[in-house]
């Protein structure tokens, strides 16, 4: 395959940046989008050129590290598809891609397509866990969880945080990925204690760090590369109206 | 110590006072914007059915409006119920308003490097990207509105007239740019109300994946029937079916 990237080179956080074109030749539809990716480095080294920073990791689609916003849309064209395991088959022979990193106020621009994610970490700090003796596991059926609620909850923990969700988000909201968390562990008997005190407090820091709030546009959840619903949106709201205006948070 | 133990403050300290703490979140604004949306949802309903009252002739039509004035009579004042029903709308208006802004603002600060490519949308339909605009939109029409039949400012008919005239006079074939620009406004409110409607639900938490069809089902029935029952009005009149 031919192909003409446009991709967005950044030397580093106070750089301005700017699109660099780049043509490759001889890419094999085979080959994923971070191999294709490979393949215009290790040309970029042999010429003395500096090589594309991108941010990548298992290559298996369950780490969260791989980004890009490919020709506009986070993880390019295929649906519930992380990068790494978009395949160069889905674009047309001579296509012209542009490759871009998430664009957010808080997820700045370290170098190249490389974004500092860490706004998520802090989220998570902030009460993304169970405070709990940890130990060896416990027996599983010693606490009974319903199927229903096992399932809601194991659909939101499949969530990687990739931040494709406020890369597609016109609002720059993270509310799908604080979603998620404030889903999985509220669904679960163990997260219940601090459940009330848990929304707030992420939710707070999620508006902190300077991401924006959720219109209900809908395009987290067609970005998203594990296809998290809408519904744990609609819980955050439940859960953090519930937590505030309902008094439930002690 | 625990994480809960760490607030973080993230307006300044005045601020944070005068604004109740629900209402500066990301969540607490767009509630305030579910429950007041949905108060003016309820309104509009109640406006069009009024409105469709032109159909049954002058004398209906005026006896109605003289109502409104009247409602509660004689255990509390002229104008009473309308006034409340006045101040409610107004809030309602500046509250769906401010929280709008609040968070087109913070939506701006959020991506202050834009995407090179061109802007891609996969989600929901037309009506999601008109809100915006669209609601900027009808805010200027409602001022138009309230000129034309509250205060008769830009109404050929003034206020000695009855307010079936004022109706005819405002839409008459003449003044076609008038319903022109009317009907253009409805059709806004239309879709605003198309995805206002279904959004109100998932805000407040009221949405669920059981609920998801008969929501949308709703918020398309509403829509419709609202606008289909105000643009109605004018186009009968310009068109000389009500006269």
């Amino acid at each position: 395959m031919k192909l003409t990237l446009r991709v967005w080179r950044q030397s580093g956080p106070e750089d301005k940046g700017t699109m660099v074109e780049y043509k490759l030749d001889d890419i094999s539809p085979d080959a994923s989008f971070l191999e294709m990716l490979d393949v215009l480095n290790e040309k970029l080294i042999a010429e003395g050129a500096e090589p594309v920073a991108f941010d990548h990791d298992c290559r298996e689609g369950i780490c969260g590290m791989c980004s890009l916003v490919i020709n506009g849309t986070p993880h390019g064209p295929e649906r519930a598809t992380t990068t790494c395991q978009l395949h160069m088959r889905k674009f047309r022979d001579g296509e012209v891609i542009d490759v871009e990193p998430w664009r957010a106020r808080a997820f700045p621009v370290v170098k190249d397509l490389v974004v500092d994610r860490s706004a998520f970490d802090r989220i998570i700090a902030s009460g993304g866990f169970i405070t709990a003796p940890t130990g060896t596991a416990p027996e599983a059926h010693a606490v009974p969880v319903p199927k229903p609620d096992a399932d809601a909850a194991f659909e939101a923990a499949e969530c990687i945080g990739c931040g494709a969700c406020v890369a597609a988000c016109p609002n720059g909201s993270a509310a799908l990925f604080l979603g998620a968390k404030v889903t999985h562990l509220g669904l679960m008997p163990q997260g219940q204690p601090e459940r009330w005190d848990r929304v707030v407090s992420m939710l707070d820091t999620h508006d902190g760090e300077g991401f924006g709030g959720c219109t209900n546009t809908g395009e987290c959840t067609v970005a998203c590369p594990k296809g998290i619903p809408l519904d744990v949106i609609g819980r955050l709201n439940r859960d953090y109206l519930g937590a505030t205006a309902g008094g439930k948070k002690k | 110590m625990t994480w809960n133990s760490f607030p973080r403050q993230t307006y300044r300290r005045e601020v944070a006072i005068a604004i109740p703490a629900i209402y500066r979140s990301t969540v607490g604004k767009k509630a305030v914007m579910a429950v007041t949306g949905g108060i003016l949802v309820l309104y509009l309903v109640a406006h069009m059915v009024g409105n469709l009252k032109i159909f049954l002739g002058a004398e209906e039509f005026n006896h109605y409006a003289h109502w409104l004035r009247t409602i509660g009579e004689p255990a509390v004042p002229r104008r009473t119920v309308l006034t409340l029903i006045e101040v409610v709308l107004g809030v309602s208006v500046v509250l769906h308003m401010w929280s709008a802004v609040s968070l087109g603002k913070r939506a701006a600060h959020a991506r202050p490097v834009k995407y090179q490519s061109k802007k891609k949308s996969h989600a929901q339909g037309y009506a999601v990207h008109t809100m915006r605009y669209g609601g900027i939109i009808i805010a200027f029409y409602i001022v138009w509105h309230l000129l034309d039949l509250t205060f008769f400012v830009v109404n050929p008919k003034g206020s000695d007239a009855t307010p079936y005239e004022r109706m005819v006079a405002d839409f008459d074939a003449s003044r076609w740019y008038v319903t022109v620009w009317y009907v253009a406004a409805l059709l806004l409110v239309g879709l605003h109300l198309r995805h206002g409607i279904w959004s109100a639900f998932q805000t407040l938490g009221l949405r669920t994946p059981r609920k998801e069809r008969a929501l949308r089902a709703l918020a398309n029935t509403v829509a419709g029937l609202v606008t289909l029952g105000f643009v109605s009005v004018p186009l009968s009149i310009t068109f000389g079916w009500v006269s």
